[in-house]
């Protein structure tokens, strides 16, 4: 549980596909690194693969295995881990490599020798050889602290080497430490034990584990596994070994090299923590908020996608099929100035003058066209809802640049170690509704996307942190395309509109948070996380982290982007959107007191969040209308790839409870406030 | 010297683990560095009862409810 992989993980049997996959290159060595979070490991990986590195994540989100080549062995990076085991999914991750791995470079952060020993010894009584590499050597100048690194080196029985990442000092001495990796010294009673269950066919790697109770490993191999009694007796034979170790080469000169931890300590109390954490969301909106939701995704999103991309497209296919083509032209304001349909019954290039003219026409400043095409099939492929047309735009001019962004945000806030100190510092407040401060993660992804967040469910510890979060995703969190139309739509409205907003849907969730609290079995999994020193990020380091985040994300969830536009394409070409509308027409006009064309508005608000949205920006309403319809729709359905990717996520049941859920609730709860002030 | 738990610790306060709570949390903190018998040092205790420690040189939050689980001694 650590922020360097606080968001990046992927389920076992991807990362089994990939190993296997590497196994193909029978004479190339499998070096795997291996280490604690935090401790460089990424700073030795980039060394070592240089540019060219595949990431494999299929349906795992972000990065989760990361292989390189060196020097013509394959490389793999793990997540960051205090222990081999299967608490979370990291870990099964990272087991699996370690377990097919040929040789490990164990990175250790010197200046806690003492906790990453722990997984050093493990690695060690697995019978894998191994390579230790002291890293952080710098730092233990600085506060005069020394290793006896060739005592250190005895007493584990594999080489040492000193490194520091920083400025890659001793990264010379890598080939050494793969060419003399070997199989440390183990403690004598375990490794006696260890001999009665390896066998041909189980390894001593997976022999320690069986005893120490995984039980997936257990289970491949048809053999009863370790109980949990006998885990712990392993653990603390194992941790008094590595105390043993530690008091051996271990001297600290002077405790005044202690170095006193100012911000961490600041951000972690809530009194100076609150301003901090406010500062931080105010640098964040005018960063995501201002500059990338806005200008950046404003241009990209309409000149380059609709503008360009689109454009030229459906210019393309309408040249020979039949299509009619609207051309409405806006003023610098906005204002309608003027419109035309051009008609080409028989495609574009049959009637040459009439396409001048609609060119001419179309390629004014402020200029928006829309074509519709009569065929069946080019309506769904490159219609409004268009698979190519609309999720191309959505996924590479809308999602792509908030995605980026977001993730260079979070990138930023681990590597810095602020993260854990967040979820710390907001962990009671978190307790009462059911979960713990990690939840926050999920949570502030989703004021970027749903369906990134959605998939950053899976670091919490238990399903019902999952269930509780999914559900506080879906119904109260506005996404960032839905929150830049409602504040333009809350800014006009003056402040008592935002009060009403704001406590409308902050008791939404509350009461969803502590219903589901209690009504959910089991327990949630108590906060424990080790506090990273704090330090100034690597500015490489991150942009690989959002790169490789951003791909694995695109790459996930791309596919159901394009489901979705599928299923939307298809009801609207089949006149299920108009039935929609219809249905919701006489609910929204009574009960909620909107004008019927908001019922246009929620249904658009199925496919795009902030469609719907933006659809309401277009009428006249008034300032409690205005109101009503933006709460309704922010606790209104997600957006549709939101509520594939959940239903792949959290099952058919769960998602559908909650999808229609969102639907009683938005209503409800809309028409309720509605019936009050309007 | 009293025997207590770890919620009640308070900052700057060091403290003697004697006993874990059992299960999977158990082996999860004697990878941390947490076993019976080690002393921690209390740095923070925010409203609430989130607790940080320090053990050696590194800082580990604990939930409240946590915490509470951990018998300790204070001193």
């Amino acid at each position: 549980m650590k922020s360097d992989n606080i968001i990046s993980y992927s389920p076992i049997a991807d990362s089994e596909a990939i190993i296997s996959e590497a196994n193909k290159s029978s004479s190339a060595q499998k070096i795997v690194l291996a280490g604690n979070p935090n401790v460089g490991k990424s700073c030795v990986f980039n060394y070592m693969s240089g540019m060219y590195v595949d990431v494999s994540n299929f349906p795992g989100t972000t990065i989760s295995i990361t292989r390189g080549h060196y020097k013509g062995n394959d490389v793999f990076d793990t997540p960051g881990i205090y222990g081999v085991g299967s608490f979370n999914d990291e870990e099964k991750v990272a087991r699996d490599i370690i377990l097919s791995a040929d040789v490990i470079i164990n990175v250790v952060n010197a200046v806690n020798l003492d906790r990453d020993l722990f997984l050093t010894l493990q690695l060690i009584d697995m019978g894998k050889k191994v390579s230790v590499l002291l890293n952080f050597n710098d730092e233990l100048k600085k506060r005069k602290i020394r290793i006896d690194t060739k005592k250190l080196s005895e007493l584990l029985g594999v080489e040492v080497f000193k490194t520091a990442a920083v400025d890659k000092q001793g990264f010379e001495k890598l080939n050494e430490a793969i060419e003399k990796a070997k199989v440390g010294n183990q403690e004598l009673d375990l490794h006696f034990m260890l001999q009665q269950v390896t066998n041909k066919s189980i390894s001593q790697a997976e022999a320690l584990l069986i005893l120490e109770g995984d039980e997936s490993i257990a289970k491949k191999n048809n053999t009863e596994c370790g109980t949990a009694d006998e885990r712990e007796r392993i653990y603390i034979g194992r941790r008094n070994r590595v105390n043993e170790i530690f008091d051996a080469v271990e001297y600290e000169d002077s405790k005044k090299g202690e170095i006193f931890n100012w911000f961490g300590r600041l951000s972690l109390n809530p009194i100076t923590g609150l301003p901090i954490l406010a500062l931080m969301l105010v640098l964040m909106y005018f960063f995501i908020g201002d500059l990338v939701s806005q200008r950046i995704v404003d241009y990209t999103e309409n000149t380059i996608g609709r503008g360009f991309f689109e454009y030229n497209l459906k210019s393309i296919v309408a040249e020979h099929s039949d299509t009619k083509i609207d051309v409405i032209q806006f003023d610098t304001e906005g204002n309608k100035i003027g419109n035309k349909s051009f008609i080409f019954t028989e495609g574009l290039n049959s009637n040459e003058p009439l396409k001048k003219e609609f060119e001419h026409y179309s390629k004014v400043e402020g200029a928006e066209t829309h074509f519709q095409f009569s065929n069946f099939f080019l309506k769904l492929l490159f219609g409004e809802f268009g698979i190519i047309t609309m999720t191309t735009t959505y996924l590479l001019f809308l999602l792509l640049p908030l995605v980026l962004a977001f993730y260079l945000i979070m990138a930023l806030l681990e590597d810095s170690g602020y993260l854990p100190r967040l979820a710390t510092m907001l962990d009671r407040s978190f307790n009462k509704i059911g979960l713990n401060g990690r939840a926050v993660i999920p949570i502030m992804l989703g004021f970027g996307c749903i369906t990134m967040a959605n998939i950053t469910t899976r670091l919490l510890g238990t399903e019902r942190e999952k269930s509780i979060v999914t559900a506080i995703l879906q119904f109260v969190i506005p996404c960032s395309a839905q929150l830049a139309v409602i504040a333009a739509l809350l800014s006009g409205a003056g402040i008592s509109a935002l009060l009403l907003y704001v406590s409308v849907i902050g008791t939404v969730l509350i009461v969803l948070s502590t219903v589901l609290n209690k009504m959910l079995p089991g327990e949630s999994s108590p906060l424990l996380i080790d506090l990273p020193a704090i330090r100034v990020p690597r500015i490489d380091n991150i942009l690989k982290k959002t790169f490789f985040r951003s791909w694995g994300f695109m790459k996930e969830a791309g596919f159901w982007f394009f489901i979705g536009a599928l299923a939307v394409g298809l009801m609207e070409i089949t006149g299920i959107l108009k039935v929609w509308q219809n249905i919701l027409e006489p609910l929204t006009t009574t009960w909620l007191k909107l004008p019927k064309e908001a019922a246009n508005a929620f249904v658009m608000g199925m496919v795009r969040r902030d469609f719907g949205a933006a659809g309401l920006f277009q009428m006249s309403l008034t300032v409690m209308q205005k109101t009503v319809s933006i709460i309704t729709i922010t606790l209104f359905v997600p957006c549709i790839a939101s509520f594939v990717v959940m239903l792949k996520e959290r099952g058919l049941k769960e998602g559908m409870i909650i999808w229609t859920g969102t639907w009683v609730a938005a209503f409800f709860i809309g028409g309720l406030v509605a019936q009050l002030v309007i | 010297m009293a025997n207590s738990t770890l919620d009640k610790a308070r900052k700057g306060m060091p403290v003697t683990v004697v006993k874990l709570p059992s299960g999977d949390i158990k082996s999860q903190l004697i990878r941390l560095g947490i076993s019976e018998g080690d002393t921690l040092k209390c740095i923070v205790r925010l409203p609430g009862g989130t607790i940080v420690v320090k053990k050696n040189r590194h800082e580990i939050a604990l939930g409240f409810d946590l915490a509470k689980k951990i018998k300790v001694i204070l001193q």
